[in-house]
């Protein structure tokens, strides 16, 4: 009998076939391509240039503006630097976002919450809310503020007064502005110890109830510290907080703090329309919560109250911060709309004037664009770690 | 027989007595109002607060919009009344639906608008056949932008050439945010897959491509887009306006729908990948014949959510100076003619958007709840 043939040893796929060397190959193409594309349009963009006169670098930055701008927040001129101007717009951007996140966020779980109220009309009233607001784009709501409602209030002579010493005209709205004496202080010092001291108190009692089970009333005890003593120490050493308050003096306003219409219809309509965003986040973030959750706090007697604020709300939370964290970074690129009407942001005075002027476009555009992906970044950031600090504790 | 049994003959049936109506406290409106307006203290008040808010805004808004609104007559003094001047609105609304194109050769614009109709309206129709609906998917998303840019734009088959600056209106926010959304979706699905992918080098150019384009607005992309392009390219090459906008929004929009697409990959289970591997697929086919398919039917709300936003976004084009919808009104409310009608344009702006909105996003909440199979109270 024939010795049966060893059989060959099994050979790998050709070459061309195996995966592995096709993915090298592959990726070599894509980087050499991308290489190329960028090398391309680096060229383009140096020919391109040159032939229009344009030069290059940051230089510009030390030159003089010679533009005003409507509203900064630090010293500001026409003999000051572009380098300046873009301070000047990026602080504006902040400003409007900060003040659109914070009252988005409020106005935000009111709207979400009252969509789950149990009174008819109070949900409808909310839903109808959200559905208009958020099917209308931002644009066209800034441009409505703007244009169509404080562009058209009367002037200072006839301002619409508000309580509290607030008057609006089409020079925008004026507002007491808070005068502080030196001694002011102590009674933000003291804010910020009772602060301190309260959650200490906090961590104290929840310490106490875990090891021993015996409570202690530590919310109205914190309560009461962090509202009583600041205003305590504000009444012993004789109140000295006092307001400008704007007063007609003939054709315009004087005292107080201004706020620009520009500032104002970007503001609102930023908060308005990320509001009923963020409405609908938390609402369908507290529906996510399993109803075996809640019935399981109700079966262990906790009061609704209760259940709501130990049970409920921390688990809604994990839900709702990451898309939350998306509408937060929607808010901040979307102030960028500002240029439509004339409110100095970053995009408006840096990317807008400056590049008219400079005829800089690269620059300016790469310095624009890595400030908002900073931006983002560090939004993303901040969230990420509150997300990690609520995330489910696994095993 | 099987029938009840009975004792005697003189035994009486036993009929029961109909059910009375329950009290009016418990059934009607009383106890509906009762449980859902009036149920705790707190809710009396909100309820009060809340009727006095209605009645505050509602009876003005009719008054405005409808009672003593004007609807007939072609100039500013056939608006004499307190309330909206809806005259204009139907004056000029024409130029609110095709912007500057020529007035003879606008049904070509109205082909395009009776095409799109053709295509959209049998998605939404239950009983239209599968087959067709399908086909006319794959018509709209290919052969279709390619005819209207052609019956559009003209200087073929006799046709006079428009140019893109004429464009405008609701028509050129339709065209915007058409393009964008299926030049978006191929684009997309690329970057989706190579953030996915096993290769380092296409997978970091993929995340910083997205990232990137995530990280910024869209009105700097679209500023870019106008400005830097023309240094990008070689000398004598240029784009037309419509054109680079264009350009912008589709990379922005591609960006966002790759995370919309990845989320659909990220939700198919691994068995179906190693199926597809162990019935001798390659990558590009299980990608194309198993995954994709599967995939980009679980994120249709999604991308359909994205394009709610495109078609929101596409008002920016008219700071980098298009005429859209919103750029058409603005332009026409600044008619010292008719006066003050800033209010009466943004309204006429805002219904056309929310009316396509509102309809989308009901659409895609409707398919939510078609793919969700969970269980929910």
């Amino acid at each position: 009998m024939a010795e049966p043939a060893v059989p060959a040893p099994p050979q790998g796929p050709a070459p061309w076939r195996n995966p592995r060397v096709r993915a090298v190959a592959f990726q070599v193409v894509a980087l050499l391509l991308l290489l190329w594309f960028f090398w391309t349009i680096f060229n383009n963009t140096l020919t391109n240039m040159e032939s229009r006169g344009i030069t290059t670098g940051f230089g510009f930055l030390d030159n003089t503006a010679g533009f005003g701008i409507l509203f900064s927040l630090i010293p500001y001129d026409e003999t000051n630097t572009y380098g300046r101007t873009f301070v000047v717009g990026l602080l504006n951007t902040l400003l409007v976002s900060g003040l659109g996140i914070l009252f988005a966020t409020i106005i935000g779980f009111i709207l979400g919450i009252a969509r789950l109220s149990p009174n008819w009309l109070i949900g409808k009233m909310a839903l109808v809310y959200i559905e208009i607001t958020r099917n209308i784009p931002l644009l066209l709501q800034i441009f409505f503020w703007y244009f169509a409602v404080l562009r058209t209030v009367p002037g200072p002579r006839e301002s619409v007064e508000f309580p509290l010493g607030a008057f609006l005209n089409n020079r925008g709205l004026y507002v007491p502005a808070p005068q502080v004496e030196s001694s002011f202080w102590f009674v933000v010092a003291t804010f910020g110890a009772a602060i301190v001291g309260a959650v200490a108190l906090l961590r104290w009692a929840k310490n106490r109830q875990d090891t021993t089970g015996r409570r202690f009333p530590a919310w109205p005890v914190s309560l009461a510290m962090v509202v009583g003593l600041p205003l305590l120490v504000f009444w012993i050493i004789g109140a000295p907080l006092t307001w400008d308050i704007p007063e007609l003096k003939g054709f315009n306003f004087k005292g107080g703090m201004r706020l620009i219409p520009e500032f104002i219809a970007l503001w609102l309509a930023l908060t308005l329309y990320t509001a009923s965003f963020i409405g609908e986040i938390v609402r369908s973030g507290i529906q996510a919560v399993s109803h075996g959750q809640t019935e399981a706090s109700q079966a262990l007697g906790l009061k609704r109250g209760q259940s709501l604020r130990l049970i409920v709300i921390p688990q809604a939370m994990r839900i709702i911060i990451p898309p939350l964290t998306s509408q937060y970074l929607n808010l901040t690129k979307n102030s960028s709309l500002a240029t439509a009407i004339g409110y100095p942001d970053l995009v408006s005075v840096f990317m807008g004037t400056s590049l008219n002027q400079t005829g800089q476009a690269v620059e300016i555009v790469a310095m624009t664009m890595a400030v908002y992906v900073a931006i983002s970044l560090t939004i993303s950031l901040l969230m990420n770690l509150y997300n990690r600090a609520v995330a489910l504790k696994e095993r | 027989m099987a029938q009840t049994p009975t004792t005697g003959a003189a035994a009486e049936t036993f009929r029961p007595i109909a059910p009375r109506p329950p009290p009016s406290s418990a059934v009607g409106p009383l106890r509906w109002a009762r449980d859902n307006l009036f149920s705790s203290p707190l809710n009396v008040i909100l309820t009060l607060i809340g009727l006095y808010l209605v009645w505050l805004i509602v009876p003005g808004v009719i008054d405005w919009a409808i009672l003593s609104a004007d609807f007939t007559g072609s100039t500013r003094d056939d608006c004499p009344s307190d309330g909206a001047c809806w005259v204009f609105i139907l004056q000029r609304l024409d130029f609110f639906i095709y912007g500057f194109y020529p007035d003879a050769e606008r049904w070509r614009v109205d082909v395009m608008f009776l095409m799109l109709a053709a295509v959209l309206v049998p998605q939404f129709i239950p009983g239209f056949p599968a087959r067709g609906r399908t086909w006319l998917g794959i018509f709209g998303l290919t052969l279709y932008p390619v005819i209207t840019g052609v019956l559009l734009l003209g200087g073929l088959f006799g046709l006079p050439f428009i140019e893109t600056g004429k464009w405008g209106g609701l028509m050129l926010t339709l065209v915007l945010s058409y393009v964008g959304i299926v030049a978006a979706l191929p684009i997309g699905i690329l970057l989706a897959l190579g953030r996915r992918s096993s290769m380092p080098v296409i997978r970091t150019i993929c995340v910083i491509f997205i990232e990137l384009w995530r990280g910024v607005p869209l009105i700097s992309v679209l500023f870019m887009a106008s400005v830097m392009l023309p240094l990008f390219l070689p000398e004598g090459v240029n784009f037309d306006k419509l054109l680079r906008a264009l350009i912008g929004i589709v990379m922005f929009q591609s960006a966002y729908m790759a995370e919309v697409i990845r989320g659909g990959l990220q939700g198919i289970p691994k068995g179906q990948y190693e199926a597809a591997s162990a019935l001798g697929l390659g990558y590009w086919r299980s990608t194309a014949l198993i995954i994709l398919p599967q995939a980009l039917k679980m994120v249709i709300p999604g991308i359909v959510n994205t394009f709610i936003a495109l078609f929101k976004d596409t008002t920016l084009v008219l700071i980098i100076g298009l005429f859209d919808i919103l750029g058409t009104v603005q332009a026409a409310i600044v008619d010292p003619a008719w006066g003050r009608v800033a209010v009466e344009g943004y309204v006429f702006a805002a219904f056309c958007f929310w009316v396509f909105c509102f309809g989308m996003s009901r659409y895609s909440q409707g398919l939510e709840k078609k793919l969700h199979t969970g269980h929910k109270r």
